[in-house]
């Protein structure tokens, strides 16, 4: 857990008010202005309520150029960034056909597959050749291929369960399979920072939701306990199913689950384990099979596994893994399955191809020489980072690393200068953090060389020392100031 | 307790009257003579207080023990994760092994092909597979991140500008599938408390998306006006502070699970006697109705500026995959950070953002094959008048082309059982490929289930002939010895 100094939460608080308040003084005198004017609603109620985008309109609208960037070329280890100038002071942004080639330390891109590879691009292209761009079809209508048999069974074989069953986007497969798996009556405990896919899915479900400390296990078997000796609210009666949801690596703090506690707890409970691998399946792992196999479980004790392909693979697309008995269910209920159209084959083919390089079944050892890098690459990052004397967050191995920043005047200006050295970094604020704990969150790809992260590096230490603003940072010889 | 006390006090306060009834004491209110009442007001006083002092009475609280729970736990089983297998969860759909366009080959036989929604003939197009090819090569496959984070690419802001430019909206918004559009854009717009009017046939997406907005759902009868006027008389009249809730109504311009075509005019009409707001989801009707495509604002000849959103999902006559929502400025920038689908996805894959770009600047350059679809489906129509067993109930002008059974077995199972037969014996003895409608366990749907046929302008007569042909004979047969 993140315990932030004093100092900085004071600062940070005193930041925000100052800029809630100028908010509200702005709302004030366009409410003023608006009473002069003659509304345009005539008789409707407004289609967003005053405070509902008091967030988007005061504070996130000054910085919105950090946010959203265009890129016009493939989201390599080096990618051109599209510039934008503004009018009117940030509302809206305009496109120029300038662009600069920067550094990427923003893109999901953990083993290198985004941009054209030699195995995997001619043999998408080949197979748009054969099977078009899309098949305009569900999966139970006309649009299971041979592609998309062959893909299921590709997958299953790389995360090690018998069955698999693949859909056109991650955040549907959340959405659509909790609901399937869990009615009312039943248990979801999920881990507090979980994604909002899974959130989504929770709700969509109709079953009852209680929420356990980040990565803790024996809170966990304190929830357990306590709710299955109470049974159902009110009712009181015995509990139909529990399922707990953990996911792999988590993408805004780069902590790994603690999976064989986590597991060993459920079994002891009876509770069903679901594991959502989107960030860890392809990036960690000896041979890059994710959590389970850098963490020593046996896959037959999970009994759903979910991941995406849009990370490691490069392409898009979500999988569940589990039994043959559950996917076959699956696939006769899931509305994802039933009304979503088919995964793209292209996209298909790609992640077959890189499954292939992966595994070494393309003939050369590339699978095994990103896998190592990327390894490499972080553990450097991570440990230079923390040298420099920056927060960084995350286990050893994991390619996703936040750098705290809390005050948000840093987030603009961090992000800004960064660019302004060509290199790309991503920021992030609430609410996808919460409102004090903002951060940098930085991605590391197997495209990048050492002197790509040697730069990375001076860069953010440039930045950090350049500007009028002085970061916290852990080292006793700098200095913690304000900043506005 | 209560009562001994008293008892107690009483005879006290005789005793004490009787043996203390000295001058001091006595005090004459009202002409009644008292006597000794300061010492009984003293005693009242003291037993009081004394009452006042007792706890009531609690059962007493015992927390469960350690062992307790330790036992509940044992005993507690869980239901299984799935109920088990059933015949019919065993069905396999057909595997296809080319394009999916007019005609694709199934178990290496060449099948006409009527189950995919390719309305204009585009799947396979060789300028749409120029641009992805380029696309494929210039960008890779995926994207790599959500937009808000580098996974903005130019082909993106181009496609969005391209669909306003295409539809006359000031701006839209592309998503990276097209079931996650309508229900990430309805929570956007509707929380908890607000009023929404939606026909009872629409898609799953939709449904789902009105769960998750915890808004007071009312349905109304499948694309009836008068049930939607009463529904909304029913609704302002009832609510008078209904005037400060947002109210909207949701509706499909082709509905997928009927093929009928809503009567957008009478729903501007309505909407703008009761003051709702409209949701229109065109992804059956973009491309396809209208002269020039434009959807079924063009078809109604209703300006689309009177409609406040505009969803469509890109996997029909767009031959690509997304969706994508348009309306007024305020209405798309809201979305672009309070959409759930939006914010926390992976954008959509550049090569099929290129594909739909392409497929746009078809449609604007050959109106004609349109027209070659509007001839299709009456064509169709014709063929299948007549037809035994089977009743057409979608609307003349609607791409999907809906059969259901004029005589219901009285189940959805039954139903769905002869149907299926239907379907495949026409794909084993007549190699044409239809496809029943299916519902998932989620699906809130009742209305009847039956055969969809997607027409497409790459569909020649002797396609829809042979189809024609087909289910008269395949229906015949399978529905005979029911009658």
């Amino acid at each position: 857990m993140i315990a932030i100094p004093y100092l900085t939460a004071l600062s940070t608080y005193f930041s925000y008010g100052l800029l809630f308040a100028f908010g509200q003084l702005r709302d004030f005198f366009r409410k003023i202005v608006d009473w002069w004017r003659a509304s345009t609603l005539d008789g409707y109620a407004p289609i967003c309520l005053g405070l509902e985008d008091f967030y988007i309109r005061r504070l996130y609208l000054r910085i919105q150029d950090c946010f959203g960037r265009p890129i016009s070329s493939a989201p390599d280890a080096w990618f051109d960034v599209v510039e934008r100038y503004s009018n009117d002071n940030n509302k809206t942004l305009k496109r120029t056909t300038k662009t600069s080639k920067c550094l990427n330390l923003g893109s999901y891109n953990y083993l290198g597959f985004a941009a054209a590879d030699e195995y995997c691009t001619p043999r998408a292209i080949e197979s748009l050749k054969k099977f078009a761009a899309s098949t305009c079809s569900t999966r139970v209508d006309g649009g299971t291929t041979m592609l998309h048999t062959d893909l299921e069974e590709c997958v299953a074989r790389f995360v090690g369960k018998p069955a698999a069953v693949v859909f056109g986007m991650g955040y549907v497969t959340n959405s659509a399979i909790l609901p399937i798996l869990m009615g009312k009556g039943g248990l979801i405990i999920s881990d507090s920072l979980n994604h909002n896919s899974i959130v989504n899915g929770a709700r969509g479900s109709g079953a009852t939701i209680r929420v356990f400390q980040h990565n803790t296990p024996s809170h966990l078997e304190t929830v357990l306990r306590e709710q299955i000796a109470e049974g159902q609210p009110r009712t009181h009666r015995p509990w139909k199913k529990i399922m707990v949801i953990v996911e792999g690596i988590y993408s805004m703090e780069g902590e790994l689950c603690k999976l064989p506690e986590i597991v060993s707890i459920c079994k002891k409970y009876k509770a069903y384990v679901y594991l959502d691998e989107a960030h860890s399946i392809g990036a960690v792992g000896k041979s890059g099979r994710g959590v389970c196999e850098l963490l020593g479980v046996d896959t037959a004790d999970v009994d759903v596994m979910m991941g995406t392909f849009t990370k490691s693979f490069g392409s898009c697309g979500g999988y569940i893994a589990g039994s043959k008995e559950l996917v076959q269910y699956l696939k006769y209920t899931c509305p994802a399955h039933l009304y979503g159209t088919a995964i793209s084959p292209p996209g298909a083919q790609q992640i077959i191809s890189s499954i292939k390089v992966i595994l070494g079944e393309d003939g050369s050892n590339r699978g095994a020489q990103k896998l190592a890098r990327i390894r490499e690459n972080s553990n450097f990052f991570r440990s230079e980072l923390q040298k420099m004397g920056f927060e960084v967050l995350g286990d050893n191995d994991s390619p996703v690393m936040p750098i705290m920043l809390y005050n948000p005047a840093k987030i603009p200006a961090f992000s800004r200068e960064c660019l302004r050295q060509k290199v790309a970094v991503v920021t992030v604020a609430f609410p996808a953090t919460p409102l004090l704990l903002a951060r940098a969150r930085i991605c590391i790809s197997a495209a990048h060389t050492k002197e790509d992260l040697v730069k990375a590096l001076e860069v953010c230490l440039s930045v950090c020392l350049g500007l009028p603003v002085i970061f916290l940072l852990k080292s006793p010889f700098f200095i913690h100031m304000f900043c506005f | 307790m209560a009562s001994y006390g008293l008892n107690m006090l009483n005879s006290t306060v005789n005793w004490v009257t009787q043996a203390l009834d000295a001058p001091s004491a006595r005090a004459v209110v009202f002409g009644v003579h008292i006597g000794g009442h300061y010492f009984v007001e003293g005693l009242l006083l003291v037993v009081i207080l004394f009452l006042l002092s007792q706890k009531s009475y609690k059962p007493p609280k015992r927390p469960l023990t350690k062992k307790e729970i330790d036992e509940l736990c044992d005993d507690w089983v869980p239901e299984p994760l799935i109920p088990s297998i059933t015949k019919e969860m065993e069905y396999q759909p057909p595997v296809l092994e080319s394009a999916a366009g007019p005609h694709v080959i199934i178990n290496g036989k060449e099948v006409v092909n009527f189950a995919t929604a390719n309305y204009l003939g585009l799947v396979g197009h060789e300028k749409v597979q120029e641009s992805c090819t380029a696309a494929l090569e210039k960008y890779g496959v995926g994207s790599c991140g959500p937009r808000g984070f580098y996974g903005t690419i130019d082909v993106h802001l181009d496609c969005e500008s391209r669909i306003s430019k295409f539809l006359g909206t000031p701006d839209s918004i592309l998503y990276s599938y097209g079931l996650s559009t309508m229900f990430s854009a309805i929570p956007c717009f509707a929380k908890k408390g607000d009023v929404i009017v939606v026909d009872e046939g629409v898609h799953w997406g939709i449904q789902n998306g009105l769960h998750l907005s915890r808004s007071t759902i009312v349905y109304f009868k499948h694309n009836d006006m008068k049930s939607l006027h009463d529904t909304l008389e029913k609704i302002t009249a009832d609510n008078k502070r209904v005037k400060k809730l947002r109210r909207y109504i949701v509706v499909e311009s082709v509905y997928q699970n009927s093929g009928q075509i809503a009567p957008l005019d009478e729903i501007i009409k309505l909407k703008e006697k009761y003051r709702f707001r409209v949701f229109l989801d065109e992804s059956n009707s973009f491309g396809v109705l209208g002269q020039s495509g434009r959807g079924l604002t063009e078809y109604c000849g209703v300006p689309v500026e009177k409609i406040d959103i505009v969803t469509a999902a890109m996997g029909h006559a767009l031959a690509t995959e997304g969706g994508f929502c348009t309306g007024s400025s305020r209405v798309v920038d809201h979305q672009r950070l309070s959409s759930s689908g939006y914010v926390f996805s992976a954008s959509l894959p550049p090569y099929l953002a290129s594909a739909a770009i392409t497929a746009i600047d078809m449609i604007e350059e050959n109106p004609g094959l349109i027209v070659k679809l509007k001839k299709n489906i009456s064509l169709l129509l014709k063929g299948l008048s007549g037809i035994q067993g089977l009743t057409v109930t979608s609307s003349p002008e609607s791409p999907i082309v809906f059969l259901k059974l004029e005589q219901s077995t009285g189940s959805i199972k039954g139903d769905m059982e002869l149907l299926e037969e239907i379907a495949e014996r026409a794909l084993k003895e007549d190699s044409v490929f239809v496809v029943t409608s299916k519902r998932s366990v989620l699906d809130k749907c009742r209305l009847p289930v039956g055969i969809r046929l997607f027409v497409s302008a790459g569909h020649t007569e002797a396609d829809l002939t042979k189809a024609c042909e087909c289910l008269k004979r395949v229906s015949g047969l399978v529905l005979k010895h029911r009658d």
